[in-house]
């Protein structure tokens, strides 16, 4: 360790340390142990994002990171504060996204002794974190804020919690920040082999049929370059997952949309009948395969991943390359020449054209959730669109074409209601230049809609488009084709008026009922620089489509159209 | 199929629980588990039993790495690997059969390291083999409890698993 020292309390050491990783935003909300912490804040540079309920914390910390690829940061008190985080760590864990949450956390002598707002965060978050830390002496704080923004944005990234009791915070510490981590345990692999690539480059060669199957590794690698200039040089049409989505141009010939339960035919056709499927930071997740048995069946696997467990973890792969997709990517295009896919790329464009994404224009003037999309991506192209989860989630995933990484931001893998709205609030303080929609459902929005006051307080202009349908209508769907129309515990119709509670908050409110409303309400919230929530009333049982049945192969794909 | 792994870790608060925990969300099972503190004080090793097929062995063994205080893990090969564990019987006995027992003892290069008036205890060292055959020979005298370390093992010859 090197450079002069100050003596400091541990508080100040912590904002100390945030400087020195670059923090200029952290997403929080006070508690008694945090004390010491939010006095320092009061006089630091750091904006402070204060939410209503810490789960937004953890959300918002997450769209920052998504939108900007830096460590995401939140904050939390002990007990409570850091349960109600937990949620929003899980999410990041499952999606790989860099963060790091601070907890309070009772006093050294305190701890175990069941104490007021104790709760043991780090045995709570084990399994759903990249790795955490309790600090026991001030002395380690720096190294372990060091380890800790280290172990987030590197490798597979993910979260990492730290908890700090509160005595922690003000014992005294000579400060001095160390140049650089030394972790013995911790050593990820970024440069793939090169006798692996060179072999994939002699399957790419030989292949008749071959598809790229790229996920969120492209995006968090910042690969999305050398994914297009790979299959472009190759000639492989690519299909993107949830969380890959603008990790390659939407509008690309080349591009099939998103494979799985809720993807394009065409991408599911494509997998099925490919000879080499190459996956790219994925990590063949069951919404993706289905029956993973008949998943890709006659095609050898090229799997490219940072992380080396997602190797033949769910499918057993023929090629495995180890390390980052953008160094791999990049020496794959070198090595690798122009593929044999000619015809199967008419094959596929004729796929296109006969089974394209499709959905009933209204009788009336009705207005369909897949047009609400469609007339977002109109009227704003280079927004960065955030969603909840659920029906509107899967349209703003079919029916937007993204062109830039890091301009769609979802909750994938854990499936998050109430992730959308404070994802985008803090992909909204990380871009002010961008127009950030979050793409929200009736259901979800209600689980964090006390973010309002977060918005509003703040001035931070994100657009909320509520698709209210009146149901929890992913579920509701799964209860139309599985269970007889038996709509048990979906239907919330007329449970609250959003334009009024959005006036409540002191935010612009805005009800759509008709189709020709749509352009014009999306128009005003853009104009208005306010933070705007819009009721969109759509058709209330309108279903997503295609489906692949839960458990079936992905060729096995159903239209849901209802007919009028 | 039974694996012994050998983990070394950072000898720091907290990581047998991250390494059982780990175990047990993904659904692997533990035969036994040893930890203790290795010639460096900052490291501890561990000794793992595990059961499954070789596709578990390469998860178990991916995931452990995975973990930030995991340092390095070997999967040992009987062939080349010394392996002792020690159990402890507390065994009925009083003079009618306890030369018997002491009998069995010697055959079985075991001690006894405590005698009372209606029990004693039996140390005994080795491979499991050895363990569960001497538990075997003990059992009809009655076993009043019994302990078991679970297996420590090192890799035969100069090189070992740290370097």
């Amino acid at each position: 360790m090197t450079g002069p020292t100050e003596r400091m309390t541990g508080a100040r050491a912590l904002i100390e340390c945030l400087y020195r990783e670059g923090v200029d935003t952290i997403f929080g909300y006070p508690g008694g142990v945090l004390l010491p912490i939010y006095d320092e804040l009061y006089s630091s540079d750091i904006r402070h994002i204060l939410v209503r309920h810490e789960q937004a914390a953890a959300h918002a910390a997450e769209g920052y990171a998504r939108a900007t690829g830096k460590t995401g940061v939140c904050l939390a008190t002990s007990g409570p504060g850091a349960t109600n985080l937990v949620t929003g760590i899980a999410n990041a864990y499952m999606d790989s996204i860099p963060m790091v949450a601070l907890t309070g956390q009772v006093p050294s002598s305190m701890i175990g002794n069941d104490a007021f707002q104790e709760a043991n965060i780090t045995g709570i978050t084990m399994p759903i974190t990249k790795h955490n830390y309790l600090v026991q002496d001030v002395k380690e704080l720096p190294r372990i804020i060091k380890e800790a923004f280290h172990i987030a944005s590197t490798g597979r990234p993910g979260p990492v919690l730290v908890d700090l009791p509160k005595d922690i915070t003000t014992d005294m510490i000579d400060f001095h920040y160390p140049d650089k981590v030394e972790l013995r345990g911790y050593n990820p692999t970024y440069e793939g082999n090169l006798q692996q690539i060179k072999k994939a480059a002699v399957e790419i060669g030989k292949s008749k049929s071959p598809v790229i199957y790229a996920g969120g590794g492209v995006i968090s690698a910042d690969a999305a370059a050398e994914l297009k200039q790979f299959a472009e040089k190759a000639q492989i049409p690519v299909t993107t997952t949830l969380t890959g989505m603008g990790g390659f141009p939407g509008n690309h010939p080349l591009f099939m949309g998103m494979p799985g339960m809720h993807g394009t035919k065409y991408a599911n056709y494509a997998i099925q009948e490919s000879d080499l499927l190459i996956a790219v930071g994925v990590r063949f997740d069951d919404r993706v395969t289905g029956k993973i048995k008949s998943f890709a069946s006659n095609a050898k696997i090229i799997h490219i991943d940072i992380d080396p467990a997602e190797i033949s973890k769910n499918i057993k792969v023929d090629i495995p390359i180890v390390g980052d997709a953008k160094w791999i990517l990049a020496h794959l295009i070198k090595y690798a020449g122009k593929a044999q896919s000619e015809e199967w790329i008419e094959k596929i464009d004729g796929w296109k054209k006969q089974y394209p994404l499709h959905y009933m224009e209204p009788a009336g003037d009705e207005i369909k959730p897949q047009y609400i999309v469609e007339q977002i991506n109109a009227v704003c192209p280079d927004a960065i669109i955030v969603t909840e989860v659920g029906q509107h989630q899967m349209w703003a995933a079919q029916y937007f074409k993204y062109t830039e990484p890091r301009t769609f931001i979802s909750s994938g893998g854990l499936g998050t209601m109430g992730y959308g709205f404070p994802a985008a609030i803090g992909a909204k303080v990380a871009r002010p230049d961008k127009v950030v929609i979050d793409v929200s459902g009736d259901g979800s929005f209600q689980m964090n809609s006390q973010e309002m006051a977060t918005i509003v307080q703040n001035n931070i202009p994100v657009i909320i488009a509520i698709f209210n349908n009146g149901f929890l209508g992913m579920v509701r769907q799964w209860q139309e084709i599985f269970y007889g129309k038996r709509y048990s515990s979906t239907c919330i119709r007329d449970s609250v008026d959003f334009v009024k509670l959005a006036e409540a908050y002191g935010a612009l409110g805005i009800r759509a009922t008709t189709r020709d409303e749509v352009r014009p309400a999306l128009e005003k919230a853009i104009a208005s620089g306010r933070p705007t929530l819009i009721d969109f009333i759509v058709e209330c049982e309108e279903n997503v489509s295609p489906m692949v049945p839960a458990g079936a192969a992905i060729n096995e794909i159903l239209d849901l159209e209802r007919k009028e | 199929m039974r694996h012994t792994l050998s983990v070394l870790v950072e000898n720091r608060h907290g990581v047998l629980a991250r390494v059982a925990g780990m175990f047990a969300r993904r659904g692997y099972n533990i035969d036994s588990l040893t930890v203790g503190v290795t010639e460096d004080p900052t490291i501890s090793r561990m000794t793992i039993v595990v059961r499954g097929d070789d596709e578990v062995l390469e998860q178990v063994t991916k995931q452990l790495n995975k973990l930030i205080d995991v340092i390095r893990v070997s999967d040992l090969k009987a062939e080349d690997t010394v392996e002792r564990e020690m159990a402890l019987f507390k065994v009925s006995s009083d003079v009618n059969n306890r030369s018997e027992i002491m009998q069995i003892v010697d055959i079985f290069r075991a001690r006894i390291i405590d005698v009372a008036p209606r029990s004693m205890i039996v140390e005994v060292t080795g491979d499991e083999t050895k363990i569960e055959a001497i538990e075997q020979l003990l059992r009809p005298f009655g076993i009043k409890e019994m302990v078991r370390t679970g297996k420590v093992a090192l890799r035969r010859g100069a090189k070992g698993v740290s370097s």
